[in-house]
């Protein structure tokens, strides 16, 4: 009995000063909160330069020294890109997606199949076409093929299946997910169970020559990601803050009544998919590229769990909240390296711990009240 | 605030302009609404049998019956969610049958549901935005990248009004910005929506809660925000099912004025209601049913001293069985 009360008090606490602080930040004037925004950024920007002790105690073997700061960053860049691509589809329309690893998976190999020229299909088209032997899709290319290409296979499993709800859904996005492997195991034109090598990045196919986006130092793959989720964190806000956003919650809340209100629940639902797909390709596209291999058994089902644990333990319909799910959930398993096989059992309980205290995620979505200018005073600004 | 102080709320007269009804001038006894010999049939039972009547526009009309008499499956014909097993309902002319829900509601037939459904994570005002956004055009990709803009008159401009000298430059670069490019349609479609969300709200005299979840609201103010979300659909009618439901005698007095004030902004109403003093204090005509078939049809008067409705309600006498 005590115990329960304490931790109900724990708990009040907690949510108090988490909550008060989202207060006080939302009380500040506009150009306020815009220098506080702007000054994270920088200092996300600055982060893989800056040696915070702690934090970047990180193990490896792949480098002297066993410090890979910067590479964990660019993981985490690319989780975030993720969680914010799967918060449109779980967080704001409400579809318990469980194959978004499918569209990762797209994305990766997209850029893979048509940059790489190893890949069977930059082979084929170079027959085809009497190309030379060095020919490959550019890079710069690639990205928005990556994006068309999950974006249409987003559509694609969207069409049939957005007509099943709930758990019926997430069954089916599930299968998705795995037939994306399975096929990409075993069809020839995608290298098989072999996988693609010589992924390009930015200034081509990764060798020694490489200026910038070189293979060891990680700094410059990082702010490429870095900028890659700012720009797509805007977009989505733009989205959120609609028609189209109200029209998502809306779907999410109650779908009937939304039908009912001139809601079309299945053309916002199909957007949301696209949308989030194209997220999820984008951020396969930057892993495949600084990887530079991928191969299918990367892409497994577990991932997809993992991605959803991200929304879930941040706080679904909460970008920021996401964002920090996914930086937990890519950077704790790194920094408990050491822990070696402990290391899941410490993530997993951890995960229990989050769902005992905070079921509604870490950083809970909270409807924004919106700014009355006119009516500042009479309205209490509550929520 | 609000809560300790009602009359704060009530007191506000919202711009009856902003949410008037559209539609024109209604000429003299127009038909609406036809419901033309419309049968359902769930396998074996007959949930509506034959059912014939017509809505005039301007007019509050009521439905009434027992319990189970085929009010509310009357209503989700007429609303799209069950299709008639024969028989049609017309709408202005055109036909509501096979249509989907939100191409209905295009149309212009807007409800209230008998068990509330907002949206209860969304705020009041976002509710009834929710409507507001029926009648606008931004798509996805206009919301995105806002590149469809328009000139606006300067009474729209933004406005410098700051006295901190950097806001305040920030503020002429926004004017100046909107000057030469205009403002996009979504952001104008924002603020229209909002103001008219508002117009709705204080209309419905639950303004002092815009900002609140629809969760947290009293049960009488999501009835009533549940109407003003219909009513921001636009639509020439409004369906109301059983808006009393759980009233006092003092809120359903509310509601009949609110209903009231409905029709003179020109809204048809369709009224759902169990409670007799409402239905026959507020509306001009009534159509009863029983076990899915139409037993009268008239004014209140005549509704009241119909045998049939008499006997529907009450029991036959004991020596007429």
């Amino acid at each position: 009995m005590t115990t329960t009360t304490s931790r109900k008090r724990l708990l009040n606490g907690l949510s108090d000063a988490t909550g008060g602080i989202g207060d006080r930040f939302r009380a500040l004037p506009k150009w306020q909160r815009g220098l506080a925004f702007l000054a994270f950024v920088a200092f996300l920007y600055y982060l893989p330069l800056l040696g915070i002790p702690g934090l970047t105690w990180l193990r490896t073997d792949s480098i002297e020294g066993g410090n890979n700061w910067a590479g964990v960053l660019f993981v985490c860049a690319v989780y975030v890109l993720i969680a914010i691509g799967l918060n449109v589809v779980i967080g704001l329309a409400g579809l318990l997606d469980l194959g978004y690893v499918g569209f990762f998976a797209v994305g990766a190999y997209s850029v893979a199949l048509f940059g790489s020229t190893q890949s069977p299909v930059v082979k084929a088209l170079q027959e085809r076409f009497d190309l030379p032997q060095g020919w490959a899709v550019a890079w710069a290319i690639c990205i928005p093929i990556a994006i068309a290409i999950a974006m249409i296979s987003g559509v694609l499993l969207g069409w049939p299946t957005l007509r099943l709800r709930g758990d019926y859904l997430a069954i089916v996005t599930l299968g998705f997910g795995e037939i994306i492997r399975i096929v990409v195991r075993n069809v020839s034109w995608s290298g098989g169970p072999h996988g693609v090598a010589a992924i390009p990045g930015p200034e081509g196919a990764p060798s020694a020559d490489n200026q910038v986006f070189g293979l060891i130092d990680a700094k410059p793959w990082y702010w490429l990601a870095l900028t890659v989720v700012l720009l797509l964190v805007l977009a989505v806000r733009r989205l959120e803050n609609s028609r189209v956003g109200r029209a998502w919650l809306a779907v999410r809340e109650d779908e009937d009544a939304a039908a009912v209100m001139g809601v079309y629940p299945f053309k916002y639902k199909l957007w949301a998919f696209a949308i989030g797909a194209a997220l999820g390709g984008i951020s396969g596209a930057l892993f495949a590229s600084r990887q530079g291999f991928i191969e299918p058994n990367q892409f497994n089902a577990q991932l997809s769990i993992l991605f959803v644990a991200m929304v879930v333990v941040g706080g679904a319909g909460n970008m920021a909240g996401v964002a920090l799910g996914a930086f937990l959930l890519a950077y704790l398993p790194e920094r408990f390296r050491d822990f070696a096989e402990w290391r899941f059992l410490v993530f997993g309980l951890a995960l229990v711990l989050v769902m005992l205290l905070r079921p509604q995620g870490l950083i809970p979505s909270r409807r924004r009240a919106r700014e009355l200018k006119d009516r500042a005073e009479e309205v209490p600004a509550s929520v | 605030m609000s809560d300790q102080n009602p009359d704060v709320t009530s007191e506000e007269t919202p711009d009856l302009d902003e949410i008037r009804s559209s539609g024109p001038v209604p000429r003299q006894r127009e038909v609406l609404l036809d419901v033309d010999h419309v049968t359902l049939r769930f396998g074996g039972v007959t949930a509506l049998d034959d059912v014939s009547f017509s809505l005039y526009r301007g007019e509050i009309l009521g439905l009434i019956g027992p319990n189970g008499a085929g009010k509310t499956t009357c209503f989700n014909v007429m609303t799209g969610v069950y299709r008639p097993t024969s028989g049609a309902v017309r709408f202005a002319g055109q036909k509501v049958t096979g249509r989907k829900p939100h191409q209905i509601n295009r149309m212009g037939i807007a409800r209230t549901f008998q068990n509330i459904r907002l949206f209860p994570e969304m705020t009041a005002l976002e509710n009834v935005m929710v409507g507001t956004d029926s009648q606008h055009h931004t798509s996805v990709m206009g919301a995105l990248f806002r590149l469809y803009r328009k000139k606006v008159k300067p009474h729209e401009l933004p406005v410098v009004d700051s006295t901190n000298g950097a806001v305040r430059i920030w503020q002429q670069v926004r004017l100046g910005c909107a000057k030469v490019f205009g403002i996009s349609r979504h952001t104008l479609e924002e603020r229209a929506g909002e103001r008219k969300a508002l117009e709705l709200l204080k209309f419905v005299g639950i303004v002092g809660r815009a900002n609140e979840l629809a969760r947290n609201l009293p049960y009488g103010d999501q009835r009533r925000l549940e109407i003003a979300r219909a009513l921001a659909t636009e639509p020439k009618l409004l369906c109301l099912d059983e808006p009393a439901a759980g009233f006092n005698p003092a809120e359903k007095e509310e509601l009949n004025q609110l209903i009231r004030r409905i029709r003179d902004l020109g809204y048809t109403v369709l009224l759902i209601e169990h409670d007799m003093r409402l239905v026959m204090g507020v509306t001009d005509r009534i159509v009863v049913l029983e076990f899915g078939k139409k037993i009268a049809e008239g004014t209140p008067a005549e509704v009241r001293d119909n045998p049939k409705v008499i006997a529907a309600y009450l029991g036959e006498p004991a020596d007429a069985a």
